[in-house]
């Protein structure tokens, strides 16, 4: 659980997440934002692999899902995971900026959408939305 | 990037300056914080740049040069790819290289580098237009801007790399 306090993240139980990107630059800097912040976190390359890793019993606070990925993209992984009865926060991660194409991949079943570059600052502010839904408490 | 003839010019900050990205200099309780602005028009490199560079620190201290390395690694792949559709007499499939496009202004995005991601768009409309003339062009734009920013980049890692040995780190 992560406790914010005077702007900072601090940290009780490690808060958990999964980083869901085919691209192995997006996967570095995206885990390494998210240790910066104290958050432990893993890579899937594709959906499918984030699916398996599900499936193996490991939940997840928070997944960054990347939207284009080979084998299964984004859209039809976070479909599969809330069927799944997955209810952790997924937050849609793209390039993508046409109103369409954001709209398809929340209609998935995302709980939040930020368009690349990913930045610790917008990080935060899906951290926020997990605190505002109750999963983190002051 | 554009660093005057390749010589930098130092002195006091005597004015507002507008961050390009900073190198931090840290010795004992001394700490010299070099800030440099990009003054071509449009930037090589963005303020993303930025955001990498926070994330390298004392646990990650080469963290910059590490993303950089994936990044040409990757990139030189793309090109490669794209190169290879462009070549094929017979190429039809855009939608191929549209995959290539985003994944290539995905990660051009992610370092920051500004000018490469905007000719990936260019590129990217000429080919869901499938404007082959269009991709044609936009293909040597992009090597071009690719090759600049990559000299650029050797440029300021070789100036990182000096000012630490001077420093005597």
């Amino acid at each position: 659980m992560a406790t914010h306090i005077n702007g900072s993240w601090e940290l009780g139980a490690k808060m958990t997440a999964l980083v869901v990107d085919d691209d192995s630059i997006n996967q570095t800097i995206h885990h390494r934002l998210l240790e910066q912040l104290g958050i432990e976190n893993q890579v899937a390359r594709n959906g499918k692999e984030a699916i398996d890793i599900h499936c193996s019993g490991k939940k997840f606070d928070l997944i960054l899902m990347d939207r284009d990925m080979p084998i299964m993209n984004g859209i039809e992984a976070t479909r599969k995971l809330r069927a799944m009865g997955i209810r952790s926060m997924i937050a849609g991660v793209s390039t993508r900026c046409v109103k369409q194409e954001i709209q398809e991949f929340m209609e998935a079943g995302l709980d939040d959408y930020q368009e690349k570059p990913l930045t610790s600052a917008k990080i935060i502010s899906i951290l926020r939305k997990i605190h505002h839904s109750g999963s983190i408490s002051y | 990037m554009y660093l005057e003839d390749t010589q930098v010019t130092q002195r006091n900050i005597t004015y507002d300056v507008n961050p390009s990205f900073v190198l931090m200099d840290v010795d004992g309780l001394r700490v010299v914080v070099y800030v440099y602005e990009l003054i071509d028009g449009e930037g090589v490199l963005d303020e993303q740049f930025l955001q990498l560079q926070q994330l390298q620190d004392e646990s990650s201290p080469n963290f910059v040069s590490e993303v950089v390395n994936i990044y040409f690694h990757e990139s030189e792949k793309l090109l490669r790819n794209l190169r290879g559709l462009l070549l094929d007499r017979d190429f039809s499939d855009y939608k191929k290289m549209g995959i290539h496009l985003i994944q290539f202004m995905g990660s051009s995005s992610s370092i920051g580098a500004n000018r490469v991601r905007n000719v990936c768009v260019a590129f990217r409309a000429a080919s869901e237009q499938n404007n082959r003339a269009g991709c044609l062009r936009a293909s040597e734009l992009l090597e071009h801007e690719y090759c600049y920013l990559k000299n650029k980049l050797h440029e300021l890692f070789q100036m990182e790399q000096q000012r630490v040995l001077a420093a005597g780190i």
